[in-house]
């Protein structure tokens, strides 16, 4: 009851921002619901289903360049332009769990992290730049006003990207609490159990790598389209790390915990960065500290994330209750 | 009835009202009687967070500078953000900076793809994005970028004026060209085809280019050696020029060797390759070298060394990063002196493109700032130097690229 209104409440807040918010606000909201999908993707294959990424930030530039690259060298619309790249990504996903299948725990996490070391430099690489731009990246126009209605460019982006967050949620949401999974968590905690149980590992180790690796596409796509610029330094490794940090600080295997990571990792470093004014000018390499700093605390008081926080309380109050 | 001379009268009268209404443009936002706020993007974290010191040497120069009473009775407020050299970030701090912060224009944010990703933002929203601080040439555009306007020496402008020496000294090379493959390589092979031209473009009898992710370029440099070149320009980063320095000697290339200017650290090229490898290297410098002893006596460096031990940490003083900084913020200061208490952003970009011959400390002698509406490049002049085995030894006469 108490997690329905949550969510009611987190959605009422969404829906009514874009009336009152700033623009620059509103940009910032949207980069917290395209962190969302992406923390999403990658918490259904690193929190469900136990498979380690460090490599997300790669799926999420093919998502971007993809999306970038149909709608300025083909002039596709960015709605199609964006679902387009992102099926590219569940491709490139899925064939990627083929290998990472024979990858366990921590050879996964570097064969991943591998992927995101490499993407920034394959992105610029000549053979291709004709497409991509190379280093000079791709400037993507913004969308206009949607369906015709009077509003601002932030305020499409936004709707834009909260429609994209709460169809993507709702799959999500649906899919680990079915069949599949269930067959995800068992196969994370039990891998034999699980396949003496009938579930094909393999099957549903390399789909969830896929759909992991669409939601990352899609964010990426909505990214190149909010920022209007794609560049290889725009997915550098940092990027992975940061969608790593956003799971395990929201919450490892929690749908809604991918909320607040995706709010830490928007507006933390910000805060952070604005900490240092009390420390002079010369204290400008000071967001790093903070940044770990409060990183260390989190962790020490919340080690199941925020959503794991909030689930103690809950049962604190509720047994405090009977 | 009005007769025609009342009529003349009138006429000319509301023209002048008129016409002083339009001279006189509002002020920006962020400019008040005291303070001038202007706002840039720094990478104080992530992979380029060395850069960061520039920002931090801007500042303590405004600080400085308001100490002393300000730019025309107003104080300077730089707000510096951390973008951690990321694109996204960049449009987010620099939103956070035009629509929240409010501030009058951006200066000297910096790095390639950060600043392409904000520069369609500041053109669309008039905010002049001034001396930003990369020396790739896509940022001296006035024709389609009015209000972007760059600030270094751009690789192209380097690469002609090695192609200007090569052409007086040596009217028969036959030049070789290693190139890091990006904006930056490409930047030194299009500067050079600018000078050499349709008539001369036979003599760059090979181009070879390496990629960042390549561990050497030694086969590179075998190719060029084999093609008989006898002038080898190197337009590479630190590591790949060490590389190419040593490996064209062991070959026993005896021709001329052009360093870019990326490139010219003694510490983290020249002795890595072996400072008897290096002799006779040439590389172009604007600016003075704080490190080098024949500056040390100069009225300027001792100015530099007196700002550094106030305002910045005395090792500072051989940072050339934070001397650039120095540089850039003399610049800014004497670009909003000039324009004096029109604080427009239309005022302020004008007189940005309206710096004539500007002699500046910690710039070379004889070395002037130029800009105007066509010309979005202050720096155009540059001086060979080359490598005695010790130093670098500055030769010739500036020369315009």
């Amino acid at each position: 009851m108490a997690v329905r209104l949550a969510w009611g409440l987190a959605l009422a807040f969404a829906i009514s921002s874009p009336f009152w918010m700033s623009g620059y606000h509103l940009y910032q909201f949207s980069q917290v619901l395209i962190y969302a999908i992406a923390l999403l993707g990658l918490n259904l294959l690193t929190g469900y289903n136990g498979q380690l990424s460090l490599g997300h930030g790669a799926f999420f530039a093919i998502g971007g360049y993809g999306a970038a690259i149909l709608i300025v060298k083909f002039g596709l619309p960015f709605w199609l332009a964006i679902p387009i790249a992102s099926a590219v990504c569940f491709v490139a996903g899925f064939l990627f769990g083929f290998p990472a299948l024979r990858f366990g725990g921590l050879y996964l996490a570097l064969a991943t992290f591998a992927l995101a070391v490499a993407a920034p430099q394959l992105l610029a690489f000549k053979g291709i730049d004709f497409l991509t731009g190379g280093s000079q990246g791709l400037q993507v126009p913004k969308p206009g006003a949607l369906l015709g209605l009077p509003m601002t460019t932030d305020q499409s982006v936004f709707w834009l990207c909260l429609i994209a967050a709460v169809a993507l949620f709702v799959i999500a949401g649906n899919l680990v609490r079915g069949r599949f999974g269930r067959a995800l968590v068992a196969i994370r905690d039990h891998p034999i159990a699980a396949e003496s149980m009938g579930v094909n590992a393999a099957l549903y180790k390399t789909i969830c790598f896929g759909v992991s690796a669409l939601y990352a596409g899609v964010a990426g796509g909505l990214d190149a389209v909010a920022v209007g610029f794609v560049s290889p330094e725009s997915f550098g490794l940092a990027l992975s790390l940061a969608f790593l940090v956003g799971i395990v600080v929201g919450g490892l295997a929690s749908i809604g915990g991918v909320l607040f990571g995706a709010l830490f990792i928007e507006f933390v470093p910000n805060y952070a960065d604005q900490l240092t004014v009390y420390f002079g000018e010369n204290a400008k390499a000071l967001p790093g500290a903070v940044y770990g700093l409060l990183m260390i605390l989190m962790m020490a008081a919340a080690p199941m994330g925020i959503a794991g926080l909030l689930r103690s309380l809950a049962r604190a109050s509720g047994l405090r209750s009977q | 009835m009005l007769d025609r001379r009342q009529f003349l009268a009138g006429a000319a009268a509301s023209a002048t009202v008129f016409s002083i209404g339009r001279a006189r443009a509002a002020n920006a936002p962020g400019i008040t009687d005291k303070e001038i706020k202007i706002g840039q993007t720094m990478p104080y974290s992530g992979p380029a967070s060395a850069y960061g010191v520039i920002g931090k040497t801007e500042a303590a120069y405004f600080k400085m500078l308001n100490e002393q009473g300000g730019v025309n009775g107003r104080m300077i407020n730089l707000v510096s953000l951390d973008d951690a050299y990321s694109p996204p970030k960049t449009v987010e701090q620099t939103r956070r900076l035009v629509e929240e912060e409010k501030v009058a224009f951006l200066f000297q944010s910096l790095g390639t793809a950060p600043n392409l990703a904000i520069r369609d933002y500041c053109n669309k929203n008039r905010v002049p994005q001034l001396f930003i601080s990369t020396g790739a040439s896509v940022f001296s555009d006035p024709a389609h970028y009015k209000w972007t306007m760059g600030y270094n020496p751009s690789y192209r402008t380097e690469a002609r004026i090695y192609a200007k020496h090569i052409l007086q000294t040596k009217p028969n090379a036959k030049i070789g060209v290693l190139y890091q493959n990006d904006g930056f390589g490409r930047d030194y092979l299009s500067g050079l085809k600018d000078v050499l031209g349709a008539a001369h473009a036979s003599m760059i009898v090979k181009e070879a280019s390496y990629e960042t992710s390549e561990p050497t370029v030694d086969s590179q440099v075998v190719s060029l050696q084999g093609s008989g070149a006898d002038v080898l320009v190197i337009a590479a980063t630190p590591k790949f020029a060490a590389q190419a320095i040593r490996k064209s000697y062991d070959l026993g290339f005896n021709g001329v060797r052009y360093l870019s200017n990326v490139s010219p650290s003694i510490a983290a090229v020249l002795k890595p390759a072996g400072l008897e490898k290096s002799k006779g290297l040439i590389t172009a410098y604007y600016g003075k070298d704080p490190t080098d002893p024949r500056w040390k006596d100069g009225d300027d460096m001792k100015g530099w060394f007196a700002f550094c031990d106030k305002y910045m940490r005395h090792s500072t003083i051989i940072d050339a990063n934070a001397s650039y900084g120095y540089v850039v913020a003399m610049l800014m200061a004497h670009v909003l002196k000039q324009c004096g208490n029109d604080l427009s952003r239309e005022n302020i970009l004008a007189q940005a493109a309206n710096v004539k011959d500007l002699r500046l400390p910690l710039m070379l002698p004889g070395q002037a700032l130029n800009t105007s509406p066509t010309n979005y490049s202050p720096i155009r002049q540059m001086q060979l130097a080359n490598f005695d085995g010790k130093s670098w030894q500055l030769f010739g006469e500036l020369i315009e690229g």
